[in-house]
């Protein structure tokens, strides 16, 4: 589904992301660990083009989207659940669905799928027309990621969507990543919860100093020495 | 005291007519503000280049410029989006020692706007003479026996309701369509518009065209009811610019509020002080405003809003 090719990232003369090559198959969830700082955000900001890589190529079901314009990706499948939420703070909760349905067959389906992000999140509908400036945290990551689902995306991608929420909300936000996979989208997941991601994923890449040094399968990695001791303290 | 209150009245009147035309400027500049984050000096010299456009539509063809409406902001739409492709653009891309060169770079188009004006038409101050320009209704023809008189100027009073339809037709565009939601999302967070799929470039090119067609659309209400020379467009400016301050840089409502608060006071300003001092009036409310409500009315509304 998703095909990242030994890219580099630079900040202006800053580069982050050094040679970094990794794949997520068609209905995976793949999951990206690392410390702070080690590029993990950098990574899908290039992949969703608001940044563009110095070198390598990125492809989505084959297709290279690096050189393409960024708001065209969306309507290809690929949808971006940023970190820190980045919701419009002005805008009323429906009107921030509104903006993750811009586009294509999505457009055409919002109502239904509106209906369907309010099942999935409650609250959210209770609040249809407050400001979403003015939700609390946990309901303003639950809005980022309804967002993101209105876009009907092939490849969703979340950067740390447990950031900020008392522990039952993020058991209820893994179950909506896996619930969303279940019904055939692909997942690439940024986390600091590391325990739970790694039981939760198919496959997970380490990335250290804006390197890949790890991969392997979710189960195998939480058994593995090194992560244990710098991922999971034990 | 009826004298008194009558005055009063009226000037309140004529304050609030201006103050719904200012409003419209001043929300054009706004919304440029709020999508480009710069501040756009040339916003008066685009009202006067429509005005002369009505102007000579008037002239040339007996246009009436309430006609001139339908005509010169959808011009000043394609002539703004043209300035914020072929100028604007190119500079915010550029890395210059100068911080907000865009910003200077509207100054220079305000310029050349305001020089290729006086060449063209000369620095003679023209008007529309429309037939209908001194009627007025009075209050006494309601009400018979009321204890003060007030009049209402046809044209400005004409004037003032489209510019409220244009502006309610606006907020509708901003509110209830895609575009317009774009547009505000770009204002609000453009990355994150980006990656909802907004192409937040043409949304700055929409944004630059719609401020230039709103600032036309007061363009024609102004020309029945003023005159016109080339340097008419740097006040324009002056005023916009007093007017986004007022309301709280980038807040739509606060620029409404902004320009009828502006109008009231020079109108206050042009009966208790004197004609000549409207200008003075208005830099001191733009200092005061600087002073003593640095966020502008829209951070009283806000402060409402919480306490509430
Ligand atoms: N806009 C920017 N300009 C310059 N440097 C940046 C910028 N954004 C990030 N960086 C740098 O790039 C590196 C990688 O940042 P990134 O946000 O990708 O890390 P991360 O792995 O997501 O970290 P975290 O877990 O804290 O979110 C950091 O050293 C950071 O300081
Ligand atoms: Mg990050």
């Amino acid at each position: 589904m998703l095909e990242v090719r030994n890219i580099d990232v630079a900040y202006g003369d800053v580069q982050v992301i050094w040679d970094v090559s990794f794949r997520v198959g068609q209905g995976e969830i793949v999951a990206m660990i690392g410390a702070n700082g080690a590029g993990k955000s950098t990574i899908m900001r290039t992949v969703s083009g608001v940044l563009r890589p110095g070198k390598g190529q990125i492809l989505l079901a084959g297709e290279p989207i690096h050189t393409v314009e960024p708001y065209t990706l969306i309507e290809k499948g690929l949808a971006h659940v940023p970190e820190a939420r980045r919701l419009f703070p002005e805008m009323s909760v429906e009107e921030n669905l509104d903006m993750g349905s811009l586009r294509g067959r999505a457009r055409k389906e919002r109502a239904r799928t509106k209906e369907r992000v309010f099942s999935i999140f409650p609250r959210l509908s209770e609040r249809r027309r407050q400001a979403s400036g003015t939700l609390s945290g946990g309901e303003q990551q639950m809005l980022a990621i309804g967002r993101g689902l209105m876009a009907l995306p092939r490849l969703i991608m979340f950067d740390e969507p447990s950031l900020g929420l008392a522990p039952i909300l993020v058991q209820d936000i893994f179950n909506v990543i896996r619930t969303v996979r279940d019904e055939g989208m692909t997942v690439l997941i940024v986390e600091q919860n590391v325990r739970q991601t790694l039981a939760l994923c198919d496959r997970a890449y380490v990335l250290e100093n804006g390197r890949i040094t790890q991969e392997g399968a979710g189960a195998d990695l939480l058994r593995d020495p090194h992560v244990k001791a710098a991922y999971l303290g034990v | 005291m009826w004298v008194q209150a009558e005055v009063f009245l009226q000037t309140l009147v004529a304050g609030i007519l201006l103050g719904g035309l200012y409003a419209l400027i001043g929300i054009g500049m706004t919304l440029i503000l709020g999508v480009m984050k710069i501040i756009n000096l040339t916003h008066g010299q685009l009202m006067m280049v429509a005005m002369y456009i009505a102007f000579w539509l008037f002239t040339l063809f007996g246009i009436d410029p309430y006609v001139s409406l339908l005509i010169a902001p959808p011009l000043m739409f394609a002539f703004g989006m043209l300035i914020q492709k072929a100028l604007v653009n190119p500079v915010l891309r550029v890395e210059s020692i100068l911080p907000h060169n865009q910003v200077i770079l509207t100054v220079g188009i305000g310029l050349v706007l305001q020089n290729v004006a006086t060449i063209l038409f000369t620095s003679d101050y023209r008007s529309t003479p429309v037939d209908y320009a001194s009627t007025a209704f009075y209050l006494s023809d309601l009400w018979a026996g009321t204890p003060v008189e007030i009049s209402l100027s046809l044209p400005w009073a004409v004037s003032f309701l489209l510019s409220v339809v244009i502006t309610v037709l606006l907020w509708f565009f901003l509110a209830h369509t895609d575009t317009g939601k774009s547009i505000r999302a770009t204002a609000q967070d453009k990355d994150a518009a980006l990656i909802m799929g907004v192409n937040v470039g043409l949304m700055r090119v929409i944004t630059f065209g719609l401020g230039s067609a709103l600032v036309a659309c007061a363009g024609c209400l102004f020309i029945p009811i003023y005159y016109l020379f080339p340097a008419l467009g740097s006040q324009f400016t002056l005023i916009a610019f007093v007017i986004t301050i007022l309301g709280g840089l980038g807040s739509t409502l606060g620029a409404i509020l902004g320009g009828l608060i502006l109008g009231v006071f020079e109108s206050m300003t042009a009966t208790y002080v004197g004609m000549g001092w409207a200008p003075v009036g208005r830099f001191v409310i733009f200092v005061a405003a600087l002073v003593f409500l640095p966020g502008g009315v829209a951070s009283l509304l806000k402060t409402r809003k919480l306490s509430k």
